[in-house]
């Protein structure tokens, strides 16, 4: 059964107040706000003085890491710890020629796979090889070795601990979510305080981002187990840990699979966050290419981390025996099984013999290589000059018409008027609780004293969100009505998912100049592939005997889709609504980068410039409370919490279909 | 003066692979042959002690570099490196970091020495004037330039607009050809990375010009949205610097202001003159200066022009070389300029 279907089938009747509601709020509001338009206002300041309280703290760390007891014994031992897992790992790698590595790679892929994964993983490789991007892998790969290793460690006791006790579970949801809205860039700079710059901190810094869909997949899977299995077994006298051990973890393993996937693509996915606190790797590649604003170097390094990618995914989806390629495919023979280890076996021993015997250096041959860098140069080079009247005109029309009304009524608003109408939204669509949460956010966020800049960023938040519900449900729809439109996207998802933004945050500067709407863009391109594939979704479980039934009375093609199936799939729609906000979140303080001002810019500062530290910190709370409060705001209108969990969480890897599919 | 000194930005680092490449004094470009080091000495007096040095000076260990983020610090850090590794044979770990954290890394030892420092009072104040963790090594040689520029053809076709050192309300006369988007109907002055010196909104309020302050957020946005202006023959207003690798790529005038004095940015709100002249330094931690390493007289004594720093600049970006392949070209073509940094005795 689909997560969909399961909220489907549970979406109650709807009150049919409930636009009445919206729309005497918005009539109340409006009113208000013209009385009492500029009365409050909370204008933004740089020297506030919880800023320079956080300075202060900042201060205190700076002098007491080489005396106080927490540093010494606590952290400077963990920082010590990573830095000799991260040491062993590099001999490690420095130690496999490449030639022996592809071969391992390859003969896993056999074993685990299928012969044609096989392929696919050794041709990977050899494209990384040649692109010159050998060593930079491997570091890369050293980095995510660690913080997935880590994260699993702590992250899989942790999911069981909060798949069996629900008291934890509840306990543990809201530091998950914390973790997770919470820039990884507004974490950089206290971690680099608090672990120096280099290996650990980077690590560490993975580890908070990639951790928590390991404890949420992990006890999503326990909490899969059926009850009736585990009191049968209860009532067969088993023991509290002989269930664990013998019913509960056997039967999740495909689950806690899916867990060690996606904490490797969320590694993944920060890496070039990741190489601004000196992680070598392919993230630095991308830094310095953008730096020199070589965008086919960027782009050339983005597929390796694309190409890289797809080998962890396919490797480590499969050998949880939930990947795509195992779906109703045929368990193999005991003979056949045994005849594909042995070819594998063989594959990496004449692999190892190889490499040794042609003394094959650790990094790939460099003169061996090809390259895109030029043409992709020139061709983004003659867009950038050719397109740009025209994309120039599509910014300003945003921005006048979108962006600017509504900023100026976000900022000119009095702040009560803005958390009141926030809060009755949120009690019409989701609720009394989610209405307190609401207001509580937005009152924080008038104490952190960064209100202004934060209304600023709503207003970029919420165009953001509407262009990629537009974006995503055209292309969703489309999608789910033709099976070559949905042909076409699945690789184009996959590629805007796993691309890091950086590369084509230079072009968009050039056609959109450092703007807002540039921001707006980078997170519509990150955002759109989870919305687009959480609509098809919805869109193609609409059972077919309804549309049978509107094609037989008459509608056209257009009557179907706005009569039939979009409001049928209306719950996966605000599924995906919940969805596209977090992802374009995720993308503000990117946004600070290309031009965006507001709380991600001042994120952006308060990491590289002493004197913004404290403003940076609030900016980054100010960022997560948004987050809460439009999760909050949208989550009423989507699905139940626990599959929320996961689906509204896990739109970063390649697979948030199948996240989905196994997740239910 | 309370502004935080510092240019330089984060959105990068440098140079691919950072090895710990270790080396012995051998097969370096001069001084390890007897012949060479016979040729320096007649060719220069000051290279043959050096040269003697080289051999007899105590064991040089491991040197952190920082980087910071843009190219005219990675060609210093690409020589100095060089330097250290083939004439000292130091172990040499260069850092891709920006300069706030830099800093940070002095006091517990994570960077010896920081190659290219912009100002930074806030930091010279907390590490070297309190704490004592840092110290100064001296100029660098370089002369940084801060302040407004605008494209050449912009400036061929309102010269007037130059007229600003005298009267910078002239500046009024062209906001609304500055206007943009993002600067909600006054004229757009472009500035970059949050971590530059910026005293931009103090001189727009100290010269009562209808002007807002956007800030790109990263010094690549600057670049490429200056590039994107003068493609499209758009004005542009921005905040920019040299030496800067990218300069030599966008045809950009400097409107000047009225000069800087002493004092004049007193009031870091409202300022009335144009940004001071930059002499660009060497940050090292202490540690590394009283540790006795001869790394240490070598990045004392660094010293060139910004020709030179651009030269090799140039190289890594356009000409697409690597650190090591640009710095042994440039130390190939001056020999006498960096065998004076070497240690003596």
């Amino acid at each position: 059964m689909t997560a969909i279907g399961v909220a489907f089938r549970s979406r109650t009747e709807i009150a049919p107040s409930r636009g009445v509601l919206l729309a005497g709020l918005a009539a109340a509001a409006a009113v208000l706000y013209l009385v009492f338009q500029g009365t409050s206002p909370l204008e933004h300041r740089d020297d506030a003085p919880l800023f320079l309280t956080l300075n202060g703290v900042r201060d205190w760390v700076d002098a007491n890491r080489t005396v106080n007891p927490i540093f010494l014994y606590v952290l400077g031992p963990i920082r010590t710890g990573i830095e000799w897992l991260d040491d062993a790992l590099t001999f490690a790698f420095a130690h496999v020629n490449w030639l022996t590595l592809t071969a391992i790679a390859g003969a896993l892929g056999l074993a685990l796979v299928t012969w044609r994964t096989a392929l696919l993983v050794v041709g990977s490789l050899l494209v990384i090889g040649l692109f010159g991007l050998w060593t930079e892998t491997t570091q890369t790969l050293v980095l995510i070795g660690n913080a997935v290793a880590l994260s699993l460690l702590l992250g899989i006791p942790l999911g069981v601990l909060a798949g069996r006790s629900d008291r934890f579970y509840r306990a543990v949801t809201p530091v998950l979510d914390f973790m997770q809205i919470m820039p990884t860039f507004a974490y950089l700079a206290p971690l680099t305080l608090i672990f120096l710059i280099g290996p650990p901190a980077a690590v560490i810094a993975t580890l908070i981002y990639a951790m928590p869909p390991a404890i949420r997949i992990t006890a999503l899977g326990i909490r899969g187990v059926p009850a009736t299995t585990v009191e049968a077994a209860t009532s067969l006298g088993a023991t509290d840990r002989q269930v664990l051990r013998k019913v509960q973890l056997p039967m999740a393993r495909g689950t806690i699979g899916l867990a060690v996937n996606q904490t490797i693509m969320m590694a993944l996915s920060i890496i070039v966050v990741a190489a601004l606190i000196n992680a070598p790797g392919l993230g630095e590649s991308i830094i310095v290419a953008i730096e020199k604003l070589k965008v086919g170097a960027a782009v050339q390094a983005g597929i390796a981390i694309v190409l890289l990618a797809t080998i962890l995914d396919r490797l480590t989806a499969s050998a949880s025996g939930s990947g795509d390629s195992r779906i109703g495919r045929k368990p193999r023979s005991p003979a056949r099984r045994r005849t594909i280890l042995l070819a594998s076996a063989g594959i990496a021993l004449a692999g190892v013999i190889a490499g040794t015997v042609l003394g094959a250096t650790a990094a790939f041959p460099s003169d061996w290589s090809i390259s895109f860098t030029r043409p992709i140069d020139d061709i983004t080079r003659w867009i950038e000059i050719n397109f740009n009247p025209v994309t120039d005109a599509v910014k300003n029309a945003v921005s006048a018409w979108l962006l600017d009304p509504l900023q100026t009524v976000l900022t000119t608003a009095p702040w009560w008027l803005v958390v009141a109408a926030a809060a009755g939204i949120a009690a019409i669509v989701s609720g009394r609780r989610a209405a307190l949460t609401v207001a509580a956010s937005l009152v924080l966020i008038v104490l952190l004293q960064v209100w202004q800049h934060a209304m600023e960023t709503l207003t970029m938040v919420i165009v953001a969100v509407a262009l990629t519900m537009v974006v995503g449900i055209t292309l969703g729809v489309w999608g789910a009505r033709s099976r070559i439109v949905s042909g076409i996207l699945r690789p184009i998802n996959d590629a805007a998912q796993t691309l890091p933004s950086f590369v084509y945050l230079v072009p968009a500067v050039a056609l959109f100049g450092a703007t807002r709407f540039t921001a707006i863009l980078a997170a519509v391109i990150y955002a759109a592939p989870a919305v687009i594939r959480l609509v098809e979704d919805g869109v193609r479980g609409v059972s077919p005997t309804a549309i049978e039934a509107a094609t037989a009375a008459g509608a056209s093609g257009m009557q179907t889709i706005f009569k039939v199936q979009l409001p049928m799939a209306r719950r996966s729609i605000l599924v995906a609504v919940n969805q596209g906000v977090v992802l374009v979140l995720a993308m503000v303080v990117i946004g600070g980068l290309v031009g965006a001002q507001a709380l991600g810019f001042d994120v952006v500062s308060g990491f590289s410039q002493h004197s913004f530290f404290g403003r940076g910190m609030a900016a980054a709370i100010g960022i997560v409370l948004l987050g809460v409060m439009l999760d909050r705001i949208t989550q009423g209108a989507g699905q139940r919490r626990p599959i929320r969990g996961v689906v509204g969480r896990l739109g970063v890897g390649l697979n948030t279909n199948r996240g989905i599919r196994e997740a239910a | 003066m309370n502004l935080n000194r510092d240019l330089p930005r984060r959105l990068a680092g440098v140079a691919g692979a950072v090895g710990l490449i270790l080396s012995a004094c051998s097969g370096t470009p001069a001084a390890s042959s007897g012949a060479a080091s016979a040729a320096a000495t007649a060719s220069s007096p000051g290279a043959s002690a050096s040269t003697a040095a080289a051999a007899s000076h105590a064991p040089c260990g491991t040197v952190n570099l920082a980087v910071n983020p843009w190219v005219g610090y990675e060609a210093n850090a690409a020589v100095v490196g060089y330097v250290l590794q083939h004439e000292l044979g130091c172990t040499v770990v260069k850092k891709n970091i920006d300069e706030q954290t830099s800093w940070q890394g002095f006091p517990t030892g994570e960077v010896d020495a920081i190659l290219e420092n912009w100002g930074h009072d806030d930091l010279v104040k907390k590490y070297i004037t309190t704490d004592k963790t840092a110290q100064d090594a001296g100029l660098t040689g370089n002369e940084g330039v801060i302040g407004w520029f605008i494209p050449k053809f912009f400036a061929d076709a309102n010269p007037d607009i130059l007229t600003a050192k005298t009267d910078p309300k002239i500046l009024n006369k062209y906001a609304d050809q500055f206007k943009t988007s993002e600067s909600g109907g006054k004229g757009q002055i472009l500035d970059g990375d949050p971590s530059f010196v910026t005293q931009d909104q103090a001189m727009i309020n100290g010269f009562g010009l209808n002007f807002k302050v956007v800030y790109s957020g990263s010094e690549a946005a600057s670049n490429k949205a200056i590039q994107s202006a003068i493609d499209q023959k758009k004005p542009i207003l921005a905040y920019y610097y040299t030496p800067n690798w990218f300069s030599s790529k966008v045809d950009l005038v400097h409107i000047e202001f009225p000069p800087y004095t002493p004092g004049c940015d007193k009031d870091s709100t409202k300022i009335a003159c144009d940004y001071p002249p930059y002499h660009l330094n060497k940050i090292v931690s202490t540690k590394f200066a009283t540790g006795g390493s001869p790394a240490y007289d070598v990045i004392k004594n660094f010293k060139w022009t910004n020709e030179d720093q651009d030269a090799v600049a140039a190289d890594i970006t356009d000409g697409g070389m690597s650190d090591d392949a640009a710095a042994k070209k440039w130390l190939d073509a001056n020999p006498d300029k960096w065998k004076a940094w070497l240690p003596n005795g």
